[in-house]
């Protein structure tokens, strides 16, 4: 029978059995309804998902409310919105008990003395023509300002069609104010013209994005299985869709058979008592979706396909590492 | 060890590799202390496909809580051999 141990030389066995026993169980929250933009495609307003529920405004709900979700196993919060630093009371009730991710446009800064350690994953969308074309607004230059040289922030860099070939000017800029970067591929929600991806150039940005690991290793936080798998959908022969997805919120999970999947994973509203299907938006069409999160957890949740090669388990082991390291659980 | 817990290790040997489909072994090859999790990559899905097996084989009932306790074959054959002797 293959076993991890006949797959793996010492060094990676180390490394595996670092994030081996991690049993990271995350779910999001929806913190707020509100943003302080309204970007195109984003798939929060694109879908209504903003006006499912009103958000619970009394704070010692949130407070009882973690409590609960601590109860139900969760030691990851990843806290999404509308813009989360609109409330950080609401923040607050997370990260004082639980490991807690905060996604932010980075306009608003965290404050440090408030929340020393807290990791934030601050989106940036392009370059500033894309930037201004999709959010109205360059929020690179504010959230720059804001978060240079922090150690607990990174950029979540969301590529778009047009971004091919200018890639490496973003790494650039996010290397020099002293921050890692975490690629993902836009799911243009909202069809805006011109930022759907074609098929020829997923083939172009994946070769790309292997091109800044490469060049930026110490900048960038990735892994080209992860790379490969975002640009063709494809793992181990398997296409990614609603019949494979491992983030879909498990009280609404139907499918049958159910695929593997993310441990008591629920995206919850901001009104605390309902839920949204799946990581991301309501309406997306799963066949195109390039959810970068959904696709990472593809991996990790599928293990013992992996423990079939020697490269396949690597395979896994480094898109597990991105993943722990993107949420604090292994340092950089 | 006794013939019963032998036979238990071999049985639950035989469910895990026709529930999770595992090649090139057999239930007198399965090595009783592997960690299953750790070496084979079982999950708490497996855990649970499993379990529902084990349920109706040995009219037990697995709590989701014992799952980090059952890390290799032995440990599910002493907890079940437990289960049953507990509730006669
Ligand atoms: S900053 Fe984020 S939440 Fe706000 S509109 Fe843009 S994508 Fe949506
Ligand atoms: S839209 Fe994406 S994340 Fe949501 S269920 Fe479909 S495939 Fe999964």
């Amino acid at each position: 029978m293959i076993t991890v141990s006949s797959l793996l030389d010492d060094h990676w066995h180390e490394r595996y059995k670092k994030i081996s026993k991690l049993n990271i169980r995350s779910s999001i929250y929806d913190v707020t309804n509100r943003c302080n933009l309204r970007c195109k495609g984003c798939f929060f307003f694109s879908s209504g998902e903003h006006e499912v529920a009103p958000e619970e405004k009394d704070i010692e709900k949130w407070h009882e409310f973690v409590e609960k979700e601590m109860d139900r196993g969760v030691n990851l919060a990843i806290l999404i919105g509308g813009e989360p630093t609109l409330c950080l009371d609401r923040v607050e009730a997370f990260y004082k008990r639980l490991p807690t991710f905060c996604a932010t446009n980075g306009l608003i800064k965290v404050p440090r003395d408030r929340f020393p350690d807290m990791m934030v994953g601050i989106s940036l969308w392009g370059d500033a023509d894309d930037e201004k074309t999709l959010r109205g607004n360059d929020t690179f230059v504010v959230s720059s300002a804001n978060y240079e040289g922090d150690p607990h922030a990174y950029y979540l860099y969301t590529i778009t069609p047009k971004q091919l070939g200018k890639t490496e000017h973003i790494i650039k800029k996010i290397k020099d104010v002293g921050l890692k970067v975490h690629m993902q591929l836009l799911s243009n929600d909202e069809g805006v013209d011109g930022f759907t991806w074609q098929p020829e150039e997923l083939v172009a940005i994946r070769e790309e994005m292997d091109s800044m690991l490469d060049t930026y290793p110490e900048t960038v936080i990735s892994s080209k299985y992860y790379h490969e798998i975002i640009t063709t959908g494809k793992m181990l022969g398997r296409s990614f869709g609603w019949a494979e997805c491992p983030s879909v919120t498990e009280p609404l999970d139907n499918r049958d058979p159910r695929p593997k999947r993310l441990t008591n994973f629920i995206r919850w509203s901001s009104g605390l008592d309902s839920m949204h299907r799946c990581c991301t938006s309501e309406t997306r069409d799963c066949r195109t979706c390039k959810d970068g999160a959904a696709h990472m957890s593809w991996v990790m949740v599928n293990k013992r396909a992996h423990i079939k090669t020697t490269k396949d388990l690597q395979n896994w082991i480094e898109v597990y590492e991105m993943f722990a390291k993107l949420y604090q659980f292994i340092p950089w | 060890m006794s013939n019963d817990t032998n036979a238990t290790i071999t049985r639950i040997a035989e469910i895990i590799i026709d529930e999770l489909k595992l090649e090139d072994v057999t239930p007198a090859s399965f090595d009783p202390d592997l960690d299953l999790v750790d070496e084979v990559g079982v999950d708490s899905m497996d855990l649970a496909t499993i379990a529902l097996v084990l349920r109706d084989e040995y009219s037990i009932r697995i709590d989701e809580d014992d799952y980090p306790k059952l890390t290799t074959v032995r440990f599910i054959a002493e907890y079940i051999i437990d289960k049953q002797n507990s509730s006669e």
